[in-house]
């Protein structure tokens, strides 16, 4: 159950610093989340700033991995590995609240 | 560069901060290859002193610098500069330094799960690459703190960025703020193990004053006094009590005091060049006419002189002057003295001492008149007023610049100390006197003590008239 358009698609980057377990760990578990919430209408695009770096300042990210939902705006940036399934459904605004049954 | 006669520390390698006063305090500057903390409340001037720092790094040494900004927007920092005299958009253009601004505070960052700081990393690492940047600062990355709360896997993440620049054989700089228990908000003092250094600001009895500390300094010596510092119109500015050293060359020069009778007292010499003079007095015995004609003599010779007077405005001094033959105005008008004239309760010892020697580096004169000293005892304590006098007779001492200060003393007996007890660190002591005699006042000089000259131990009367000042023994009656 969501508040948002059921058609709107969504863009999501991850951003990494070269392949490591966390990147994959984090790879992973977003692509499991849109699996289950998104069937179909998302996108997740892999960026290593080791292979850009501009993209750091550019895209103003210090943590790795930060996962940046780019479309439906707003820009959102939820950094870790994303393990805490909750708390990224929640700041995807995917489920943005459950209410009472 | 002034550096290059700073007593060295041997075993560790220095980088020098270029910064007024700093670089004598830590014996060379900050420790090469290593971070330091500096740390401070709001507004205590740790952003003035990081970018220095690195403008210094650029214009002395010809090493690129790079800021990393996690509070103040580049164009804030442009802008705030320019009042400090630093054109960091030029510097900017010519590629020497790159101000990179990390925005996290409005960023509304969301966490889940293990991360990492690379991020931070690539864009220094880029920055660093791109600039080719010898010298970086970071104001302040407590920020991160504020913005992420996994703190314990930030802690490891800092401490790890701090060895990485380290590597990189990066000297850099890192602001942090205040806190209540520890000396940072956030601890950053355990990373830093090298050099940390306390910035403080207080306000005592109405006047701002700044004091800074170095608290850690491994593997050197330092300084381990309170100093003041101040941020001024040119920056950073810490005031080390060099003078105190005592390795002053000294001068066998010889200056007239602007009146021969006076010269003939001191083996028709007058005082010695570089030396320090001090005149003391009741009001009305003639202490600033004495100062004058020292000051008309200097210029006389085509040598420079700054006056500073504290209790009198040019024009009065000029008028006053020209009733005893001594023309101000003239030497004036050739540029070959300064008068400034401010009231000495306008702002706190420490800017008083930046201004005369700011007026001193530029007008680089061959005496300074301070009229007079007393003064500032409405600025400060007796003991400060002497710490910032020991200040001022070794940054002159140490160019041959001849100090004549006069003094005002209560009360009517001349010989005993002055207020600011400043009689034992001058050179040479006149104490001029009126003495009642007939219902007329006549004035007394009187020459207390003269190092390294045979001087004229008598009482004499000082006489000023239209033709000029003169002395005569005293008639005997």
């Amino acid at each position: 159950m969501t508040t948002e358009n059921p058609d709107e698609k969504y863009h999501l980057r991850l951003y990494i610093a070269g392949m490591t377990p966390t990147a994959r760990r984090a790879l992973s578990n977003i692509e499991s989340i849109c699996t289950d919430n998104l069937q179909g209408r998302y996108d997740i695009e892999v960026i290593d700033l080791l292979e850009q770096p501009a993209l750091a300042e550019g895209d103003q990210i210090i943590a790795v991995p930060t996962l940046v939902r780019r479309l439906p705006p707003p820009l959102r940036k939820i950094i870790g590995d994303l393990s805490q399934t909750e708390k990224v459904i929640v700041g995807l605004n995917l489920v943005p609240y459950k209410k009472d049954p | 560069m002034a550096e290059n006669n700073l007593p060295a520390t041997p075993g560790i390698q220095k980088v020098p901060t270029g910064i007024a006063g700093l670089d004598e305090i830590t014996q060379g500057g900050l420790p090469a290859r290593r971070v330091s903390l500096v740390c401070g409340g709001p507004g205590c001037g740790k952003t003035v002193l990081a970018m220095e720092f690195l403008v210094n790094g650029i214009l002395q040494r010809e090493e690129p610098g790079l800021f990393v900004s996690f509070e103040e927007s580049p164009e804030n920092l442009i802008e705030n500069f320019r009042s400090f005299g630093f054109d960091l958009e030029k510097l900017i253009n010519n590629k020497q330094l790159k101000i990179l601004h990390v925005d996290i505070a409005g960023a509304n960052l969301l966490e889940s799960g293990e991360f990492s700081l690379d991020g931070l990393l690539v864009m220094l690492e880029h920055a660093i690459q791109s600039t080719g940047a010898r010298r970086v600062a970071i104001d302040t990355m407590e920020t991160i703190f504020s913005s992420l709360s996994n703190t314990d896997s930030l802690r490891n993440e800092v401490a790890r960025l701090f060895r990485w620049l380290g590597d990189k054989g990066i000297t850099a700089v890192i602001t942090g703020e205040r806190g209540k228990e520890q000396l940072t908000r956030h601890g950053f003092e355990e990373y830093v193990s090298d050099f940390v250094l306390l910035l403080d600001h207080r306000i005592d009895n109405q006047i701002s004053k700044r004091r800074l500390r170095v608290l850690k300094y491994r593997g050197s010596d330092h300084g381990k006094d309170e100093y003041p510092f101040l941020v001024s119109s040119h920056g950073f500015l810490a005031f080390p009590l060099t003078s105190l050293m005592l390795d002053y060359t000294v001068s066998p020069v010889r200056v007239s005091s602007g009146v021969p009778d006076i010269d003939a007292m001191m083996e028709g010499k007058g005082y010695f060049k570089g030396s320090t003079v001090m005149i003391s007095g009741t009001a009305g015995t003639g202490k600033s006419t004495l100062a004058a004609a020292f000051a008309a003599a200097a210029c006389e010779r085509g040598e420079s002189c700054l006056y500073l007077a504290f209790e009198e405005s040019a024009g009065q001094l000029c008028r006053n002057m020209a009733s005893v033959g001594i023309d101000l105005g003239k030497w004036m008008e050739r540029g070959l003295l300064n008068l400034s004239s401010n009231r000495p309760t306008l702002f706190g010892l420490e800017e008083h001492l930046m201004q005369i020697q700011d007026m001193v580096d530029r007008h680089k004169p061959s005496c300074v008149i301070i009229d007079p000293m007393s003064n500032f005892l409405s600025a400060g304590s007796g003991a400060e007023v002497k710490s910032m006098l020991l200040r001022i007779i070794g940054n002159l001492k140490g160019h041959g610049i001849t100090l004549l200060l006069t003094s005002l003393t209560r009360g009517s007996k001349i010989t005993d100390e002055t207020d600011t007890k400043a009689s034992s660190v001058v050179d040479t002591w006149i104490a001029l006197d009126l003495e009642e005699k007939n219902h007329l006042h006549r004035r007394e000089i009187h020459i207390i003590k003269s190092r390294g000259m045979d001087h004229s131990r008598q009482t004499r009367e000082l006489v000023f008239s239209s033709s000029g000042l003169s002395v005569r023994d005293l008639a005997t009656d």
